[in-house]
């Protein structure tokens, strides 16, 4: 009653004021989603639907309906398979990215002589992992596990394999500092959630007998489960939205060839976008924890 | 009798009490810590090295992590390259602005998101994570096309105006990170200033804003580094205008091969991958300086301001 009290002034009722100031805190933000996001949005969707020419005096839409879909699907001999490596490498990733950003989370978590050192060096990636830095890092094979992708055995072994079997394993030889290397802000996330579990709870297992394996097991991890999933979300789109990625790059130099245009790469960004939001379902499936299977 | 107790105390020393780790669990930890932090370095170790080596080093066999003379020619040439001063400036001026106005249009928004119970809020933190989810070419080309009726490609004016309107590179984080922030704050203070009669407005600016320190300098570290390092949205609205130094790194051949024309010049002086590396390594120097300068607030803050989203 006091509260109501206190925020009533000029006749204006609390939920009204509220939702005054709320919004006005938030009309910058709103007016720039609807010009730089949903508008620019729409209008590719459009482009998408549409054969676009750049003329001198404008644009030129010209309807074809779903064709450039179509095309991107069915007729273009790339874009198919640049699409499925994309979903490979990042199905690769991700659980590679999510265990060392884990592991290295929960040593920096403990107490130990040279821990600022080696925070130091694990957080150095998040500085530094700019397009064309990785790219040309990797062109000088630097982000290769040293020395094991070259070695002749393995490049044997290699080749007895089928494609689709061989071709993940290689991506990880040839990329495994990369994929340690876009792991830098998840190692933040882990290590900020880690610090917020009640420390009590290990002091009790503890004393219940339990060694410190068993509570990693029935304490961090548990509690660590939404924070996986908002990590697995987070590698995901960062690596779908990284400058280097071959689709983004298709899709690219496709806008200004004279055989795709922007209709053409509309299409392809929102069957890419589609894609993205599909593996980022299939994570939430897979990640959240399921409660029915306890009774 | 007597060997009991010594019993004990090797036991404890290998594996451990509850005030130590042990011996053998001491040795794993920094061998794993050392071994993955030799993996995180390689990378830079290897540019390091091989951006010090002569023509003649790079073509010995025998010359894999000890260059045989400390040889700084490929930085010269680098830095001729990359027209250093002038893309360093840019890179610092377009990096710094944007995040400067992101930080501060984040902390407005995440501000009223924490703070007011309005209709539709729901909406709009859905609408914010989508921004962070949608790919940047499903939007970039009509943005594009507006910039240019506007007559502003190649101006910084097409990164200020999104961030402007809390649409920059990544905002969505940022107002997360600062609604995260305020929601943590306890609301008495800034009640006790309403009593006192201060508007809405003066609260935000003299009672929540200057607690928020932390998250502003989080978020204007972090927003630069992403800034800096973005290259997409920058070679599509800046190009012709402004030249960023990643922008300079993505064509550094060709931009060497204008000043050193292959057919021109000696052997030794041909584009190779020691002037490469001593090109990339300049292009995150500025980086790494800002890292050790600030690599406290890099950790050691994030907690407190709660990055994750709970």
């Amino acid at each position: 009653m006091t509260e109501r009290k206190l925020f009533r002034f000029k006749g204006i009722g609390l939920r009204t004021r509220e939702n005054l100031y709320g919004y006005g805190f938030v009309f910058l933000w709103i007016i720039g989603f609807v010009v730089f996001t949903m508008v620019p949005l729409v209008q590719t969707f459009l482009f998408s639907v549409n054969q676009v020419t750049v003329t001198a005096t404008g644009i030129d839409l010209r309807p074809v309906q779903w064709d450039n879909y179509s095309r991107a699907l069915v007729t273009d001999p790339t874009f198919v398979g640049l699409l499925i490596e994309y979903v490979i490498e990042t199905l690769v990733s991700v659980p590679i990215a999510i265990i060392f950003s884990l592991i290295i989370a929960l040593f920096l978590n403990m107490n130990f002589k040279f821990k600022g050192f080696f925070r130091t060096i694990f957080f150095l990636p998040v500085v530094i992992t700019s397009g064309p830095v990785i790219q040309e890092l990797t062109a000088q094979g630097a982000t290769s596990v040293p020395g094991v992708a070259n070695l002749g055995a393995i490049t044997e072994f290699l080749s007895t394999l089928p494609s689709y079997l061989s071709n993940p394993v290689e991506y990880l030889l040839t990329s495994f500092i990369q994929i340690l290397w876009f792991s830098g802000v998840q190692i933040l996330i882990y290590l900020s959630s880690l610090q917020k579990i009640d420390k009590s709870l290990y002091e009790a297992a503890s004393i219940d007998g339990a060694s410190a394996w068993e509570s990693f097991w029935k304490i961090t991890l548990p509690s660590l489960s939404t924070t996986t999933i908002i990590n697995a979300a987070y590698t995901i789109i960062t690596l779908s939205h990284f400058s280097e990625n071959k689709v983004i790059k298709y899709i690219y130099n496709q806008t200004y060839a004279v055989q795709g245009g922007i209709g053409y790469a509309g299409a392809m960004s929102f069957l890419y976008f589609f894609v993205l939001l599909l593996l980022l379902a299939v994570t939430f499936l897979v990640l959240s924890p399921r409660r029915e299977k306890r009774r | 009798m007597v060997k009991k107790p010594d019993l004990t105390k090797i036991k404890t020393f290998l594996l451990g009490s509850r005030t130590n780790y042990g011996m053998i669990f001491t040795v794993l930890l920094y061998t794993l810590l050392l071994a993955i932090g030799f993996v995180y370095l390689y990378p830079l170790l290897f540019m390091l090295v091989t951006s010090m080596k002569s023509p003649t080093d790079l073509l010995n066999p025998m010359v894999q992590w000890v260059p045989t003379t400390i040889y700084l020619g490929n930085y010269e040439k680098a830095l001729r390259v990359l027209d250093y001063s002038n893309t360093l400036v840019s890179s610092i001026l377009v990096s710094v602005l944007p995040s400067l106005i992101t930080a501060a249009v984040c902390s407005l928004v995440g501000y009223g998101l924490a703070r007011y119970r309005f209709a539709g809020k729901n909406i709009i933190f859905a609408l914010i994570l989508a921004t962070f989810i949608i790919p940047a070419q499903n939007t970039v080309i009509p943005q594009m096309l507006m910039y240019k009726d506007l007559g502003l490609l190649g101006n910084i004016l097409a990164l200020i105006l999104p961030a402007l309107f809390g649409q920059g590179y990544r905002s969505a984080i940022f107002i997360l990170i600062f609604y995260q922030t305020f929601l943590s704050f306890p609301k008495v203070l800034e009640e006790a200033a309403r009593l006192d009669g201060a508007s809405d407005l003066r609260i935000f600016f003299q009672v929540a804003l200057p607690a928020a320190a932390p998250a502003f300098i989080i978020s204007i570290i972090f927003s630069t580094v992403w800034y800096w390092n973005e290259t997409y949205l920058t070679s599509i609205f800046l190009e012709g205008g402004i030249q960023t130094l990643p922008m300079q790194l993505g064509k550094f051949t060709q931009a060497y091969e204008n000043l050193y024309p292959p057919g021109m010049v000696n052997i030794f002086d041909r584009l190779n991958e020691a002037v490469k590396l001593a090109g990339t390594f300049l292009n995150i120097l500025p980086l790494l300086v800002m890292y050790f300068l600030l690599q406290k607030w890099f950790v050691e803050s994030v907690d407190r301001s709660g990055i994750t989203g709970e």
